[in-house]
């Protein structure tokens, strides 16, 4: 059994510790490219969302790399997301290749369900070994995202342009590379000390912008077009207001650790603006916009991928929030057709748009 | 004088509308519906609604604001769930947050219709609902009684193969002495969203049109609960969201049926649940040999457009049939 997963930011880099502790065969697809997207948009349903056409790239990359097992969570609805996995398998039977499919979701009738597909992954292994992989995979995903972290505060304040994202390219390798759990702390140490030693202006001024929206663009650079590294060059501090241990937390562990990630206190924050859950992240986006908005942050940005239902909600309510609160929020929509530079220049747009209005408030 | 509640002839009026006239008449209030989709409202509703959000949606934006100063409240419950462990659809549950800040709306009655967990809380709405007009419990359960028993009626109307539009005129008792029209020679299914496919206008009147060249038109609604939900059962998941689940019981049934000579699929521009089940229904079409026209519709969508494909979609089903040619 090679085993292979769809990419989301660096979710490889714990998913394939977890996967390799239990002693099964990885394979990491190659990272989400231009040939990725081409291969998803041309097989994939015309009007289905961005991820969907991109992990089904990957799935074609990876199975061209050997991989015959495709490991991917699931849903219940009303996102589309719960129903990726069957549109995936059918397209990729009907053009040829034979992946199987592990889908780890919420079971329909009796927890062993999850159980007896959590046990055909992790083969001999016992429930303990089972238990502690998992454990290992979440403490790199925490790594991970103390690293991201520290790369976003950085990013906007670095003397040398480019130092940070080199710095975090070699922290993330570092984190990646800690084979076992032993190892993993002074990796850490390591990596975190990398991010440390870019060198920084830490009095330069920067505008604050939060940016809310849908899981996979936010996480993954290259269905966002890199947006973190582009609105750091603009001198601009993110927020990000999903990391991947609040998404694995949140869904991967099907609650079990549920009350760690802030999903409470945004859905809590939602309400008058939109009272009901609406699948997806549509009504964490709402609650942390209005967040985001009450900690003074100079403006907000949305981001989904094109047709995404709950974040089209969230849409919708978002210049509510906006006019309520007096700040600024800029909705990016991605698709395969979305241009770079067109969005660089909208940011560019949205940027100078903030940074006007907080010199007038700082004259005053 | 009553209170006038307003229903906005969008989503799933198409199959409720008659429980609803029925519950709010019955507790002594006047209903009163938009006027029927035109140019002018879905401009309206366009001005209102993100761009990005599906058509149907902006239809509905359009019909609330044609109900703005006309009603005393507008009746627009969040639609969560209408079956157990199902959903309809995102755009649904957040539809009142939507149009909740339009300028000048009256108050909404947006209580939360869920049936995902099962009926308990449902009994709760219809009270909540109820004591807006009356304060008499035992009043409200009549009605509520009475209104069931009439949508019953409606959905055994759909089931003899009656439209929706001709099953309201048959409750309503409005419907013509006049003699039927004579059965086309092809039957086709169209199957999509009942605001979809129902709507004369956002479909540019698509079952007139299939009527006038010479083909009989059957949909999802003219089958049972039972036969929908066991074909759906061979889908290899649940499908969770309850219209989705209906197209595509309603496509399998009919792709066995002999007496189905074509399948056509319309979806609305940027529809999520649709861009899943469309593919499905196209990937099963395709293997079973069945003729199939996937129809999108956005608000540019042309009339000229809609019929040429119409037209040889049908030129292709009647030459199927003829056994002149063959369909891959």
């Amino acid at each position: 059994m090679r085993v292979t997963f769809p990419h989301m930011g660096s979710l490889y880099i714990p998913l394939t510790a977890l996967l390799q502790t239990l002693g099964v065969e990885v394979v990491v697809p190659p990272p989400s490219s231009k040939r990725t997207l081409t291969l998803g948009s041309k097989y994939g349903p015309e009007f289905a969302c961005l991820p969907l056409k991109l992990n089904l790239g990957n799935f074609i990359e990876a199975s061209e790399l050997g991989a015959d097992t495709v490991v991917m969570a699931g849903g219940c609805g009303p996102c589309r997301f719960g129903y990726y996995a069957q549109i995936e398998q059918a397209i990729l039977k009907d053009l040829g290749y034979e992946l199987q499919f592990i889908v780890l979701e919420p079971p329909e009738r009796h927890i062993s369900e999850l159980l007896t597909k959590i046990r055909h992954i992790a083969g001999r292994s016992s429930w303990w070994q089972i238990v502690q992989a998992i454990r290992f995979g979440y403490r790199k995903a925490l790594a991970v995202d103390e690293i991201e972290r520290s790369a976003l505060f950085s990013r906007p304040r670095e003397k040398v342009p480019g130092s940070t994202d080199d710095a975090l390219r070699r922290a993330l390798e570092m984190i990646r590379n800690a084979a076992t759990p032993g190892e993993l702390p002074a990796a850490r140490e390591y990596a975190l000390a990398l991010m440390d030693e870019v060198a920084v202006d830490i009095n330069r001024p920067v505008l604050k912008v939060g940016v809310v929206g849908e899981i996979y663009t936010l996480l993954e650079p290259f269905a966002n077009l890199y947006l973190e590294r582009h609105l750091g060059k603009l001198g601009v501090e993110v927020d990000r207001s999903i990391y991947l241990s609040g998404w694995v937390n949140e869904h991967l562990f099907y609650g079990l650790a549920r009350g760690i990630g802030s999903g409470k206190k945004a859905r809590e924050a939602s309400s008058p603006y939109l009272r009901h859950f609406v699948g997806g992240h549509g009504q964490e986006t709402i609650g942390e916009a209005v967040l985001y908005a009450r900690r003074g942050y100079d403006g907000i940005i949305q981001v989904f991928p094109f047709t995404c239902m709950p974040e089209i909600v969230a849409e919708s309510i978002l210049p509510d929030i906006s006019k309520d609160y007096g700040t600024h929020s800029l909705t990016l929509i991605m698709d395969e057709n979305t241009g770079e530079a067109g969005m660089v220049t909208r940011l560019e747009a949205f940027t100078d748009l903030l940074a006007r209005k907080k010199e007038t408030k700082e004259a005053l | 004088m009553p209170v006038k509640v307003g229903i906005p002839r969008a989503l799933l009026y198409y199959y409720y509308y008659p429980l609803w006239k029925t519950f709010f008449e019955g507790l002594g209030a006047q209903v009163i519906l938009s006027s029927p989709s035109t140019k002018g409202i879905l401009t309206d509703g366009l001005r209102f609604a993100v761009d990005e959000i599906c058509l149907p949606v902006k239809l509905a934006f359009g019909h609330v604001l044609d109900l703005i100063g006309k009603v005393d409240y507008i009746f627009l419950p969040r639609l969560i769930s209408i079956r157990r462990n199902e959903y309809i659809c995102p755009k649904f549950l957040g539809l009142p947050d939507m149009v909740r800040r339009l300028a000048g709306i009256p108050p909404l009655i947006d209580v939360n219709v869920n049936r995902y967990r099962g009926d308990n809380e449902l009994c709760q709405v219809i009270k909540e609902v109820g004591r807006l007009f009356t304060r008499n419990n035992f009043k409200i359960w009549l009605t509520c009684r009475r209104s069931l028993k009439v949508q019953k009626h409606y959905f055994r109307l759909l089931q003899l193969g009656l439209m929706p539009a001709e099953a309201l005129a048959v409750l309503e008792n409005r419907v013509k002495n006049e003699p039927l029209a004579a059965p086309g020679k092809i039957t086709v299914a169209l199957l999509g969203h009942p605001y979809n496919i129902y709507d004369p206008f956002i479909n540019m009147n698509i079952i007139g049109r299939l009527r006038a060249m010479g083909a009989n038109v059957i949909t999802a609604e003219n089958l049972q609960e039972q036969t929908v939900v066991s074909y759906a059962a061979r889908l290899p998941k649940k499908l969770f969201w309850t219209l989705g689940q209906r197209m595509i019981g309603a496509a399998l049934h009919y792709l066995e049926r002999s007496d189905v000579n074509g399948m056509i699929h319309v979806a609305a521009f940027g529809c999520g649940p649709d861009s899943m089940t469309g593919e499905l229904i196209e990937r099963r079409a395709r293997a079973a040999g069945m003729p199939f026209l996937n129809l999108t519709l956005d608000e540019h969508t042309g009339e000229a457009g809609i019929i040429t494909r119409l037209e040889a979609f049908l030129d292709m089903v009647r030459w199927k049939t003829a056994g002149t040619v063959e369909v891959i």
